[in-house]
């Protein structure tokens, strides 16, 4: 109902996915199950969007050690 | 131990999903990126049996995942910690990394079997086909799509029941913002 006011991310790219299984879709209803998507993805990409820490960039540096000192 | 600029590449380029994965999986920013590390850490220790050409991520979703299992397996024997007493920490304290929209979707997430929450998280976020889903999680594809269609299913349950306003605030967010006079 008060649809207007949720931040509401990208319609489209959640549809694509979503819309191929058909036959649980008989059981979902489409606009719960992109929701759920959606939901997921956003979740997921907020994680994405953090990058590679330095704590994993850093290990592997120190595991690399002995080899090639080279940094770009 | 000398590590291929390829291969170090591969994995850095592959970080950030498997954190992802692993924060989707376990529910607790902090735990993921250890489990990430372990993960790394195996990796590269038996970089040999990796096949050249194929997937690296894959393979390291696989050594993730595997090792989530083996852990949480251990978890659950020492602290009787159901996962729904879990969840109920994670909604009394949401996750500081999430947006506070995100805290009831991940409760109810965190209340699926993780076999059900691992292949939806695969399929859903992650990218994989089902294909790879089944591979990483060494089960049958059918096997995955099943578990999908449950998690998609029981995730729709539990926030409907939970959420009176479909994906909007939860309650105590919306009590808060109402200022829950009585």
């Amino acid at each position: 109902m008060n649809e207007g006011d949720k931040p509401g991310g990208p319609r489209k790219a959640m549809e694509t996915s979503s819309s191929r299984s058909k036959k649980q879709t008989a059981k979902l209803s489409r606009d719960v199950q992109a929701k759920l998507g959606q939901q997921l993805r956003a979740m997921y990409d907020d994680v994405l969007s953090q990058g590679v820490p330095d704590r994993f960039a850093d290990l592997l540096t120190r595991l690399d050690g002995n080899g090639n000192k080279d940094k770009h | 131990m000398p590590i291929d600029e390829s291969v170090k590449q591969a994995v850095l380029n592959a970080v950030p999903s498997l954190r992802a994965f692993a924060i989707s999986l376990c529910g607790n920013v902090d735990r993921a990126d250890d489990l990430v590390q372990e993960t790394l850490l195996r990796a590269l220790a038996n970089i040999n049996s990796f096949q050249p050409g194929t997937n690296m991520s894959a393979w390291l979703f696989t050594i993730l995942r595997n090792h989530f299992r083996s852990e949480y397996r251990k978890r659950r024997r020492e602290v009787e910690d159901a996962d729904g007493s879990y969840a109920e920490t994670l909604k009394s304290h949401p996750e500081q990394h999430g947006r506070m929209e995100f805290s009831e979707f991940k409760t109810a997430l965190q209340q699926l079997p993780s076999d059900q929450r691992e292949a939806l998280i695969l399929v859903g976020a992650s990218g994989f086909s089902y294909e790879e889903a089944a591979h990483i999680c060494g089960c049958a594809v059918g096997t995955i799509k099943s578990r999908v269609n449950r998690a998609r299913t029981r995730l729709a349950e539990l926030m409907a029941i939970d959420g009176v306003d479909d994906f909007g605030p939860d309650r105590t967010t919306r009590a808060v913002l109402a200022g829950n006079d009585r």
